[in-house]
């Protein structure tokens, strides 16, 4: 078993509380950094490999290089915790279990970037992790950790903890900007880049809990160390979803360059009842689906680009033989519908069409067309939008109806409904 | 400056400029839902996509600035491609009412359909339905199933006006444009997201159903609702008469002018035209004495009055001239004034209610040439009275006739029974204008005057912006422009200025007033030109 370190302190008793995080080690990697001038601490976390962890996999130390060094306006760092990616919960760990490692990460961050406002954005249905991580930003607050001349640094630093309000879309970036500054959460034009103009016009870095939570042991224990764990272009170790048939589902976390079938087999006890594997879902829902001969690949953002899918954001769904994968393109397909914000029109209309085309297969009411006709619409609607959310929801249609085009055929051939559904 | 190619051709731009605006000024229109020049950029429609030479991915026009070396391509298979797949996710929920719908004709989605489009349909279920003929304001008519959602009202009303009465409201294809709780689209410029809505979603409850829009006719003219005066279009209908209860003028439509209205015009100017097909319109000249009126003939008009302005002294005469003529009238009329030497003449009469004004297009002065007027001098000469004097005067039966151009002088600041006490001591009467009012009610005369759509001329605006107003239909029933019926009685009484064309008093009046100088109508062109101060 490979070194813990986001989830090294899991199993203890009162693990969210300050004394324990101090107990095991905690708030120290703050007095470090405040010793390193912040343009080392982007060095450190640029050479350490790190990451962003929400999804995109962008290196992080680079992005917090955009921010224009000539900007006199404030800069804000932005948490996105909004995680609403299906099939992902780590982030939730995190906040319920470890929240000063992330207020900690944050401090040095912000440190790093010059920022003396940062947000944490919570999804909405995440009560209890609010409530816990708000207490910890309280309990921070209290020992000098958080607020003016942080443990005589001179450096001050406020954290706004936010609410969402139930949308998928907010947790892409730019639509989380928007829904912070109090508007709907709709993404906005790139460029400029949230860290040109974000948050309120201002230059801002946004940034996965998860990829925060990795700075304190990098400034703690150097970036080799971190660069170490993982593969040549990822750094360290990341905390993996398991979700769907495993003998034991929940949070893994591993070096980047563990493969999926390790993970399954080795980590999450294999599938239950004996039953054979037939499809993984390697990165939430937006990433494409792999067959059971597919998931010999390391679960690093190269490892699974270079299989025709995609990390993203680690959510492992695994499905046995009893799966209709037409109904979990339907559900899927309904996800996506439901969850487009409506801005740009090619995944206003068509996320709604491929749903209706879905469920009609399901339903028993497919034609010979339909198949070639959601290739084709999902194809057209890639890359043509302002976000990533549809370029996400191709993923599994097209992957969906690619690699399991047969069984979709028998649904259409036999005529029969597989499902009935509420509409 | 940037330097690129579009289409292959090369063009210089100011730093800054987007893509869209660079090939528009070499003639190339990218289509485009979303984009507004006067508006935010939005980039949700997509349709403005185009190929740039090393990007692997399509930009959007509207958003991609133009940088030096940059090579486009507008109408690339590609582009064309996605051009039409565009159009697919724009149409597949749309209702495709086209034969009901009253946008039909100019309708964006139909003109890139047939450009664009043209794929066979494979959308098969069920459309998204939405609300349908709800009225969001006075003026404003809403069918959400129609709306792309471009957002263009959206953000008219939040960055034009500021007022913020709509939004959209839910997610993907049940997103819907609509009223803030509690709000209605009732602000002075709210038919302006009629005209830019690209699609049959805002109708015009006042046009709704009254002409097929192929049916209309255009005449670029300017309104004369205020001294801004916006430059707009007439749209009239005069090949389907039985139409829209015979009305000619079916609707006004802002013209762009950057100096003056940009791409908007209020809504007291768009509604304001009523008046031209009124029943209330003076149809032909007429005679009173005592209760009885009768119609008489233009020459028997002319020489009748002729008559009257010999009759008098003229000290005697009075001429009360209005800011709602053109300049072309003004000035022949102060040429006559000073030929039969009278020198009670005046243009400004003070309105009942102070206009409403704001800090957008609406001034207070509701005339569109006072300026004008001022400029060419309708004013008091050698110590004569002004309007009020000349009221005075004819209570106290100094003044014995008095020509009144079009003003209502029974609503004005006065007072009606001010008023109406002066013009009954006068000898003679004359009114002479568009439609009946308190003052034709008690003339001795009547000259039935054309309206600013049924001829053309000039006004000046409160700028000192000289604009051209075209013609837009016949003078109805036997009405005549002013500076005609200005003309057969300067030729009565012995005038030598003999116009046969407005252009020629606008000639004359370049070349006698200093203002004015240099100026004529093939300079002023669509958009007008400042006089000099």
């Amino acid at each position: 078993m490979a070194e813990l370190i986001l989830t090294r302190n899991f199993h203890l008793a009162e693990s969210h509380t300050l004394r324990v995080y101090r107990e095991t080690g905690g708030y120290e990697a703050v007095r470090k950094a405040f010793g390193m001038a912040p343009a080392d601490v982007v060095a450190e976390v640029r050479r350490s490999n790190l990451r962003g962890l929400g999804g995109a996999g962008f290196p992080t130390g680079v992005k917090w290089g955009f921010i224009p060094k000539e900007s006199t306006k404030p800069r804000y760092l932005v948490i996105n915790g909004d995680e609403g990616e299906p099939g992902t919960f780590k982030d939730r760990y995190l906040l319920e279990r470890d929240p000063h490692a992330l207020i900690e990460g944050m401090i040095i961050s912000a440190y790093a970037i010059g920022s003396h406002t940062a947000f944490v954005y919570i999804r909405g249905e995440y009560v209890r992790p609010w409530e816990i991580f708000s207490r910890a930003v309280e309990e921070a607050c209290a020992a000098g950790f958080l607020g003016k001349n942080i443990l005589g640094s001179g450096f001050d630093l406020d954290i706004i903890v936010h609410r969402g309000a139930g949308a998928y879309i907010c947790g892409e970036e730019t639509g989380l900007i928007s829904s912070l500054e109090g508007n709907k959460g709709w993404p906005k034009l790139k460029p400029p880049f949230p860290a040109v103009r974000g948050a309120f016009g201002c230059p801002t870095i946004v940034n996965n809990v998860e990829t925060i939570c990795h700075v304190p042991p990098i400034i703690n224990r150097g970036a080799e160390w971190f660069a170490g764990l993982g593969t040549k272009s990822q750094g360290g170790t990341r905390m993996y979803s398991v979700s769907g048939h495993v003998v034991r589902p929940g949070v893994y976390e591993l070096p980047v360059s563990a493969t999926v079938r390790q993970l399954i087999y080795e980590h999450a006890g294999g599938l239950p009842n004996g039953r054979r594997l037939k499809a993984v879902v390697p990165g939430g829902s937006s990433s494409a689906i792999l067959t059971a001969d597919e998931i010999d690949v390391t679960m690093d953002v190269d490892g699974l680009q270079r299989a025709g899918s995609m990390i993203g954001s680690a959510g492992v769904i695994v499905m046995d033989e009893t799966v209709s994968i037409p109904e979990a393109l339907m559900v899927i397909a309904r996800f996506y519908a439901h969850e487009s914000c409506g801005q740009c029109t090619p995944c206003r209309e068509s996320t709604g069409w491929i749903y209706k085309t879905a469920r009609r297969i399901v339903e028993g009411k497919g034609r010979k067309e339909d198949l070639d006709t959601i290739l084709d619409v999902a194809r057209r609607g890639a890359g043509t939008t302002i976000c990533a959310f549809y370029d996400g929801a191709v993923g599994p249609y097209i992957s969906y109806v690619e690699k399991f085009r047969a069984e979709f055929e028998a649904l259409i051939g036999e005529g029969q409904p597989s499902l009935v559904v509420a509409h | 400056m940037a330097r690129l190619t579009i289409d292959g051709k090369e063009i210089e731009v100011p730093a800054g400029t987007v893509l869209i605006e660079a090939a528009r000024r070499l003639g190339i229109e990218i289509p485009h839902y979303c984009y507004h020049p006067g508006l935010s950029i939005a980039g949700q429609c997509r349709l403005c996509m185009v190929e740039i030479e090393k990007n692997p991915r399509l930009q959007i026009s509207c958003n991609t600035v133009a940088t030096d070396g940059m090579v486009v391509q507008t109408g690339s298979p590609k582009v064309l491609e996605t051009r039409k797949s565009i159009m697919e996710f724009h149409l597949i929920n749309h209702p495709l009412d086209c034969p009901v719908c009253d946008q039909a004709g100019e309708c964006w989605l139909q003109i890139y359909y047939m450009q664009h489009g043209l794929y066979e349909p494979r959308m098969m279920d069920e459309k998204v339905h939405k609300p349908k003929a709800v009225p969001l304001g006075p003026h404003v008519m809403l069918d959400a199933e129609r709306c792309i959602l471009c957002s263009r009202c959206v953000r008219f009303c939040d960055e034009v006006t500021g007022t913020s009465e709509l939004g959209i409201f839910n997610r993907g294809d049940r997103s819907e444009i609509g009223l803030f709780p509690g709000r209605e689209l009732a602000n002075p410029y709210s038919g302006n997201v009629i005209d830019i809505c690209p699609v049959g979603a805002l109708t015009d409850r006042d046009f709704r159903f009254a002409v097929r829009v192929w049916y209309l006719d255009r005449a670029k003219s300017v309104c004369p609702g205020c001294a801004r005066g916006c430059n707009i279009e007439i749209h009239y209908n005069v090949r389907r008469p039985h139409h829209n209860a015979g009305r000619r003028v079916a609707r006004l439509k802002p013209r762009e002018n950057p100096e003056v209205n940009k791409w908007w015009i209020c809504d007291f100017g768009r509604y304001g035209f009523g008046f031209i097909d009124d029943p209330s319109r003076l149809l032909a000249p007429a005679r009173r004495e005592g209760p009885k009126a009768e119609e008489v003939s233009w020459e028997d008009a002319v020489q009748l009055l002729a008559g009257r302005l010999r009759q008098y002294a003229p000290e005697e005469i009075g001429v009360l001239a209005s800011p709602q003529m053109a300049n072309e009238d003004l000035f022949l009329l102060k040429r006559l004034a000073g030929h039969l030497g009278i020198r009670s003449l005046d243009f400004g009469v003070p309105p009942r209610d102070p206009g409403f004004e704001d800090h957008l297009l609406i001034r207070a002065d509701k005339n569109p040439n006072s300026k004008g007027a001022e400029l060419i001098g309708l004013l008091p000469r050698d110590g004569g009275p002004d309007a009020r004097g000349m009221l005075q005067a004819a209570r106290a039966r100094r003044l014995k006739c008095l020509w009144v151009f079009h003003h209502d002088l029974t609503r004005s600041a006065w007072g009606e029974a001010e008023v109406l006490e002066a013009l009954l001591a006068l000898g003679c009467l004359i009114f002479q204008g568009s439609n009946a009012n308190g003052v034709s009610a008690h003339a001795h005369l009547v000259l039935p005057s054309a309206t600013y759509a049924e001829r053309e001329g000039t006004f000046t605006n409160f700028q000192g912006r000289v604009q051209r107003f075209r013609k837009a239909v016949e003078p109805l029933g036997e009405s005549r422009p002013d500076w005609e019926i200005l003309a057969r009685v300067g030729e009565a009484v012995g005038l030598d200025l003999r116009p046969t064309r407005a252009e020629d008093l606008f000639r004359e009046l370049a070349r006698t007033l200093p203002a004015f100088s240099g100026l004529s109508y093939r300079s002023l062109g669509d958009l007008g030109q400042k006089v000099q101060e």
